[in-house]
């Protein structure tokens, strides 16, 4: 078997702020070349967490206490601020969750979109530029003069997100991560988002890892999936498998709570309480079981 | 939604805003005043005229011809002195608030950029600072450093570099909050990188805005200077001084008092609508 392009092991964090709360127990898991990796879980599941470690922007605090990101055969945790910047925007790329706040109000597009390309491959203003108005075309951006000339508020939060997607994707990078891309746009626009950011995907090869809060979402975009509550893995597998047939409780509870627009009579059940409860015995066990670890270490 | 007219750029929203327009155009021709205030004033500003002394303005009895806005009670032109004035009052205007600007934004920009020891620091000073009365401050320190123009500027700068530094770190501090600073990051920006080139632009609207309102506040406190008699040389013609000239004489001579009044007043409006005008111009998420 290949190395997988980007491999978590056993990550573990705490907030600081929290009592020294964990956050992520534990946390193992892998995403192979050309992939896409779903990690889904609800709101303080540890996702976003995961997202910022691997971008070196985790928050003051929190602090990650073990484990490694391994990203081509080096553990991203260690490096220092400079390499990990040489290794960021050119190998690995944000898709950001809401488009309204993540493009500079300030600057026009044309200006942000070929930061990248002028800073990481050196190219000249022309020829970033060229490759800008490229990549809007790829991204399906009928008017991409107009949208590179423009400010983003004078831009739909749709053609926002199309825009950030062109840009993540701008560099060739060997990894994007989308965290929760489409979370913050119409339902309508979703579809053309979730559609496009697979087309891009197969077509530069590229791995992902795709953080939703959305089941349905990662059914039709991941090709595994990895489910977490409170920072532990539930389950993990091939997405049809995990979906099909489900292993654990906490999955066929977030699996029913999906609204089914076939059966809108059913669905939309809250998980039942004895399956959290279920849960938070199993992860007390859990960080008992660590605990006692740590202590013969 | 995708199409549309181009962006108007910045300097035809600017163009189109009313007050930017009016209250740009008075400061533009104050400036004028102000350069070429040798060849526009009709008569000497310092010559004294013992025959003519508190002449009333054009329209009014007792009126003599070349004499507009009337003299003083030492026979001078009160309109060539208030054309004078405008030289005192735009320097100090510009300098003063432009330096006052310069340190405090750099201050409030590290501040609200590095935050932890460094913000605790400058914030802290700025408390301390702020605790003074200001105008009792700058009496003390043109007192201290001995009067004249640039006794008077250094005591702006000194005492209003709080006002730049408060507002531009908690602009900063905001903006470095955003999802875009985050985004910046993950391209790989290094970190002066991301406070000038991705918040900066963000801040210069406040920026703005605020040394304009400044330069009406540096006016008005070379007028309180100049009144109290610390400013420049009574020589040298200025607002305040005239104010303080016009008020001893004003049951017999009201306009001695009110011209630099009048030109005071305009002057600091216009520099304050200047401001409003341009905080809403500039301000890019309401720029359409």
């Amino acid at each position: 078997m290949t190395t997988p392009r980007l491999s978590i092991e056993a990550l573990s964090a705490i907030s600081l702020r929290d009592g020294d709360r964990p956050i992520l127990r534990r946390v193992a898991l892998s995403v192979g070349t050309g992939e896409v990796h779903g990690l889904v879980g609800e709101s303080g599941a540890g996702k976003s967490t995961i997202a910022k470690a691997i971008l070196g922007i985790i928050p003051s605090q929190v602090k990650v206490t073990s484990g490694r990101i391994g990203f081509e055969g080096r553990d991203l945790l260690s490096l220092s601020a400079g390499e990990l910047r040489a290794v960021l925007g050119r190998d690995i790329a944000l898709v950001p969750q809401d488009p309204s706040t993540a493009l500079n109000p300030s600057r026009r597009i044309d200006v942000q979109m070929t930061d990248g390309l002028r800073l990481k491959r050196g190219l000249s203003v022309k020829a970033a530029r060229i490759r800008a108005r490229a990549l809007l075309e790829e991204v399906q951006i009928r008017d991409p003069e107009r949208v590179l000339a423009s400010y983003p508020h004078q831009l739909s939060g749709g053609m926002r997100q199309r825009v950030l997607i062109a840009a993540a994707f701008a560099l060739e990078p060997k990894l994007v991560i989308a965290d929760e891309p489409t979370t913050a746009l119409d339902v309508t626009v979703q579809k053309q988002i979730l559609r496009l950011i697979r087309s891009l995907q197969e077509r530069h090869g590229t791995s992902m890892l795709f953080v939703s809060h959305d089941l349905g979402v990662v059914a039709k975009i991941c090709d595994r999936v990895t489910v977490l509550y409170m920072g532990k893995v539930v389950e993990q597998g091939a997405t049809a498998e995990v979906l099909a047939s489900p292993r654990h409780a906490y999955t066929r509870a977030l699996l029913a709570a999906n609204p089914r627009y076939d059966r809108p009579d059913t669905g939309l059940e809250p998980t039942p309480p004895e399956v959290i409860a279920a849960l938070r015995a199993e992860i007390a066990a859990f960080d008992a079981n660590a605990g006692a670890g740590a202590g013969d270490g | 939604m995708d199409t549309g007219p181009q962006p108007p750029s910045v300097a035809a929203r600017l163009a189109r805003d009313p007050k930017v327009v009016c209250a740009g155009g008075f400061i533009l021709f104050l400036i004028v005043l102000a350069i070429a205030a040798p060849l526009i004033a009709p008569k000497d500003p310092l010559a004294q005229n013992l025959l003519m002394t508190t002449v009333s303005p054009a329209g009014f009895t007792d009126a003599e011809p070349g004499f507009l806005l009337g003299t003083d009670g030492l026979g001078r032109d009160v309109l060539s002195r208030v054309i004078f004035g405008t030289r005192v009052s735009l320097t100090v205007a510009f300098v003063a608030a432009g330096l006052a600007c310069l340190i405090g934004s750099l201050l409030g920009l590290l501040a609200g950029f590095l935050g932890n020891v460094v913000d605790a620091l400058i914030s802290r000073l700025v408390d301390i600072w702020m605790a003074f009365p200001p105008v009792l401050l700058s009496i003390l320190l043109v007192a201290l450093l001995g009067t004249g123009l640039h006794s008077v500027i250094t005591a702006i700068v000194v005492i209003d570099w709080t006002r730049f530094c408060r507002v531009v770190r908690t602009e900063t501090m905001g903006q470095a909050q955003m999802d875009y600073v985050v985004a910046a990051r993950t391209i790989g920006f290094a970190r002066p990188a991301i406070l000038f080139r991705e918040i900066f632009p963000n801040v210069l609207p406040v920026l703005i805005a605020l040394l304009t309102l400044e330069m009406g506040i540096a006016v008005v406190v070379e007028a309180i200077l100049s009144f109290v008699g610390l400013s420049v040389s009574s020589d040298t013609p200025t607002w305040g001084g005239m104010i303080a000239e016009g008020r001893q004489i004003v049951h017999e001579a009201w306009w001695v008092l009110a011209a630099p009044l009048a030109a005071l007043f305009a002057t600091v409006v216009a520099f304050n609508q200047l401001g409003d005008g341009l905080a809403r111009s500039l301000d890019p998420v309401l720029r359409r």
